[in-house]
């Protein structure tokens, strides 16, 4: 990186003043770019507005008012402290089970050789090409026969058994770490086990990160499965809540916006945060191309 | 396999023994999950949909009864394939070249690239009841974004979520919004072309449309069958935007939201006909399992792999 060679330079130094093709792609993208946010400027102006405000014709972009008591009603008119600490404690669980679970099952295929190998990886792959429907319906028999629909239990056991696309994307990684270093520890009579906890992992960091960051979104979204294993209210969570939310303000737009800034704020702000990681998924995603 | 049958299986050392051992202890959480929640759900579900199964009382075995049923008595089992069709056929398409031409505007050397990669990737991170809110606000017919933005160039904007001709296209158009995902994908991969290919066309004097044609695409073309296979099999699984979008999740005006799934729900959870339902699933499955074959056969004549001489 130090070395810059003298050579490209006088061709840097001819681009240095902007192309036409520049400026209209810049323009282009800059245009884009408030189009692509003014749906979120939107949400939060609505959330802002009186009622009177929103029967406005045309709508205004910019609140006359801002009430933000419109927040305050908003979180006072369902228990949302509650869907809050449930939708919490879901996405602990997917976080930590799919973040130990994946890595552990990604390095038996990664690192260990075992008769069956190939044959449980080529099914691994095809099970990601099952619809989630498919397996719904058959999950909730299941689920409702050992009695337990009603609980978080069918949302949390299927965390920890482990997620193809996880494994696949953490397989690759784990490929492209340099077999040398976990060697050395084998020589030194290391067990898998041991390996993998003190070298493997400590140098999967960031891929597990992404992981982390994917699950805990993905459960911070998921509708279907609350929708089809929870009854009872005090176990909603945000995205239920937020559902059913809608039936008691119908139409009341600023409180469903209200309702929706507060639901996609987290994740809107873990993604200014953890940026990198959000990225990197999509890089290991691109990886897996094959 | 072969070892099996006839030979003995050679005897492995002890060491190899013991590292098969360990193997399967590493993938077992996975194993469990195969078998548990995937298989053999599955192969109950094939069995239940030979029956008039309602998951409390009976389990009559009624033959293919409600396959029968599904492809001559239920006008609806054809309205949902037909609205999922519309989204895939659309949706597909629309979204990977959307994402394929925001990708090679966001490879360009410009001014503030990495914040306007930010602002395209970031609705792509949102998603959930909060986006389907948003969207049925944006899309409403006096107040909302879209037809106040279209009003500003003279048009006047359809009811979108209560025209059922609109419904499917405001769906759509909700997903549009969402590129960036894919973007991001495609972004990864135009940075992996090698610059001296493009030099060298320059220097051949191809005009930009050609290299893109005759480099780019090629190249990036691997990413391109993955986006489209995973967004396919994602497109069939549409079903929240109708549940959410529409009163109650009755599929909207004039049915025009009742995804396959949307119905295949409604079929087990609120009629209890679970045979029937799960017959859906598997029809569901087989359609999508022949498309993506189809999908990988057609891939040999555009997919490009670096170092494949074939």
């Amino acid at each position: 990186m130090g070395r810059v060679q003298p050579y490209i330079s006088p061709q840097i130094h001819h681009k240095k003043r902007l192309s036409p093709r520049q400026i209209i792609i810049f323009i282009i993208l800059a245009l884009g770019s408030v189009l692509f946010l003014l749906p979120l400027w939107w949400m939060i102006a609505t959330s802002l507005k009186s009622m009177q405000e929103i029967a406005q014709y045309p709508p205004t972009f910019i609140p006359q008012e801002f009430h933000l008591d419109n927040y305050i009603r908003t979180w006072a008119a369902a228990p949302f402290t509650q869907y809050t600490l449930n939708t919490l404690l879901l996405s602990f669980f997917a976080v930590t089970g799919n973040v130990i679970v994946n890595a552990f099952v990604a390095y038996g295929f990664a690192r260990i050789r075992f008769r069956g190998k190939k044959i449980w990886f080529s099914i691994l792959l095809a099970t990601m090409m099952i619809p989630g429907f498919v397996t719904l319906i058959p999950q909730y028999v299941m689920f409702s026969k050992l009695h337990l629909v009603g609980t978080y239990y069918p949302l949390i056991i299927p965390q920890f058994l482990g997620s193809a696309f996880y494994i696949f994307m953490l397989r690759q990684f784990y490929l492209s770490i340099p077999r040398e270093l976990s060697e050395a520890a084998k020589i030194d009579g290391a067990s898998h086990f041991y390996t993998w906890l003190r070298v493997i992992i400590p140098l999967s960091k960031p891929a597990l990160a992404t992981i982390a960051i994917l699950s805990f979104n993905g459960a911070w979204n998921d509708f279907l499965g609350p929708l089809l294993y929870v009854n009872d209210e005090s176990l909603y969570t945000l995205q239920i809540g937020l559902q059913s939310f809608r039936g008691s303000v119908q139409t009341q737009w600023n409180y469903l916006m209200a309702g929706s800034v507060l639901v996609l704020l987290p994740v809107i702000v873990l993604f200014f945060i953890f940026q990198r990681y959000f990225i990197e998924g999509m890089n290991l995603t691109a990886g897996t191309k094959g | 396999m072969k070892a099996t049958i006839g030979h003995k299986r050679p005897k492995l050392s002890k060491l190899a023994r013991q590292e098969e051992r360990q193997g399967y202890m590493f993938i077992l959480p996975w194993l469990i999950g195969l078998f548990g929640i995937t298989l053999f759900p599955m192969l109950f579900s094939l069995y239940a949909s030979f029956t008039n199964y309602d998951v409390t009382s009976r389990m009559d075995f009624i033959g293919i009864d409600n396959y029968r049923r599904m492809f001559s008595d239920d006008p609806l089992f054809w309205t949902s394939l037909g609205n999922t069709l519309y989204y895939v056929v659309w949706m597909v398409p629309l979204t990977t070249i959307g994402s394929v031409l925001l990708a090679l505007l966001l490879n360009e050397k410009i001014l503030g690239m990495r914040f306007f990669r930010t602002i395209y990737y970031l609705p792509a991170v949102l998603s959930g009841v909060g986006v389907y809110f948003l969207w049925m606000q944006l899309l409403s017919p006096t107040s909302g974004l879209i037809n106040t933005l279209l009003s500003w160039v003279g048009i006047s904007g359809p009811a979108w979520l209560s025209d059922p001709v609109w419904t499917k296209p405001a769906i759509i158009l909700m997903k549009m919004w969402a590129v960036g995902g894919g973007m991001l994908l495609y972004l990864a991969s135009l940075q992996g072309v090698p610059s001296q290919l493009y030099e060298a066309a320059k220097l051949d004097g191809a005009s930009v449309f050609r290299r893109f044609w005759h480099i780019t695409l090629p190249m990036i073309s691997p990413v391109i069958f993955f986006d489209v296979v995973t967004s396919f099999i994602g497109g069939f699984q549409v079903f929240q935007e109708g549940y959410v979008m529409t009163e109650s999740g009755n599929g909207g005006p004039m049915n025009s939201l009742l995804f396959y799934n949307l119905h295949m729900w409604h079929k087990a959870f609120t009629v209890f006909d679970m045979g029937y339902a799960m017959g859906m699933a598997w029809v569901l499955f087989v359609i999508v399992l022949v498309l993506t074959l189809i999908n990988m056969k057609l891939s040999r004549r555009w997919v490009y792999y670096e170092g494949d001489d074939q």
